[in-house]
């Protein structure tokens, strides 16, 4: 299994992620620096982490959605490999077109970071597939840029496609439609604002991130 | 040549910032402020001879989203 995280100037959770891979996997993942040019060969997973790439100037995302690898990243996930971005990781995807829609302030105004109920909206995804449609899981949420949004014809088609991965219980930033995470069209793209990562240890509060890495690594291990 | 790009949220879309100073003005007593949008002001200076092809190229790319937000050029000298 040949997983990369890859670290933009000013993530944060990239550590995090790299540790929550080798839980799954049981293989360290790659890690990759922003301004490389190439991804290393035959991945089979690539990981954008969260945290506050380019210091969120501009707009969230907006910077490291430019930077030389995501060209490498574009490429890679127009292949099928598949792409987890998380949070900040989220929002890159969104300004590099991987994904629809925008990452926008919180409704509310305040940078919110607390555990938040999700539900499992389609469960017949590659990251997915470890959960019962519909089951209730716990993730934490730490961002001030979450609320999703998108016009209401590509919100009907995320609906009508199955492309809405999870949805807030209790929308905590104003997302259009509860929306806490999408795919893009071949399901190999998924972005979400909470942070599976940093539920995969019991010592941390919760283990319900666990399965999505579980699941998309899965059958990768052996490789 | 100095060009400014005003960055601002397409009609429609919420903009908790701006209602937040909407709110922060009604505080001051200030009447009749019916809405207030905050957007972002860019001040480029640029070569003489940068076509019009470009500085909108640069909007589309990098400075404004265009999911959520419109734009506009200004050339001011």
């Amino acid at each position: 299994m040949r997983a990369a995280v890859i670290t933009f100037p000013g993530s944060n959770c990239d550590r995090d992620m790299a540790v929550a891979l080798e839980l799954a996997s049981g293989t360290a993942p790659l890690r990759v620096w922003h301004g490389d040019s190439a991804l290393p060969e035959n991945l089979d997973f690539i990981a954008l982490p969260g945290g506050f790439s380019y210091g969120d100037y501009l707009r969230s995302g907006a910077m490291a959605a430019n930077s030389p690898i995501m060209r490498a990243v574009v490429e890679q996930a127009g292949r099928g490999v598949p792409v987890l971005g998380v949070c900040n990781g989220f929002q890159v995807l969104t300004e590099s077109g991987l994904l629809p829609g925008a990452l926008m302030r919180n409704a509310g105004q305040t940078f919110i970071c607390r555990t938040v109920g999700l539900e499992v909206a389609n469960a017949q995804t590659l990251f997915t597939s470890g959960y019962d449609a519909g089951q209730q899981i716990d993730i934490p949420v730490a961002h001030h840029d979450g609320n999703y949004f998108a016009d209401d014809t590509t919100l009907d088609r995320l609906e009508g496609d199955g492309r809405v991965a999870f949805r807030y219980v209790d929308n905590p930033n104003g997302s259009q439609r509860d929306i806490a995470g999408v795919l893009n069209a071949a399901c190999n793209v998924l972005g979400m604002m909470p942070h599976p990562e940093r539920a995969v240890d019991a010592a941390h509060g919760g283990t319900d991130g666990l399965a999505l890495f579980k699941t998309a690594l899965e059958g990768l291990a052996v490789a | 040549m100095k060009i400014r790009i005003h960055v601002s949220l397409k009609p429609g879309v919420l903009d908790p910032q701006g209602r937040a100073v909407h709110h922060a003005l009604d505080g001051l007593g200030f009447a009749g402020v019916e809405d207030v949008r905050i957007g972002r002001l860019v001040e480029l200076d640029v070569a003489d001879g940068t076509s019009d092809d470009a500085l909108t190229e640069m909007c589309e790319k990098l400075l404004a989203n265009t999911v959520i937000e419109n734009y506009r050029i200004e050339k001011v000298s």
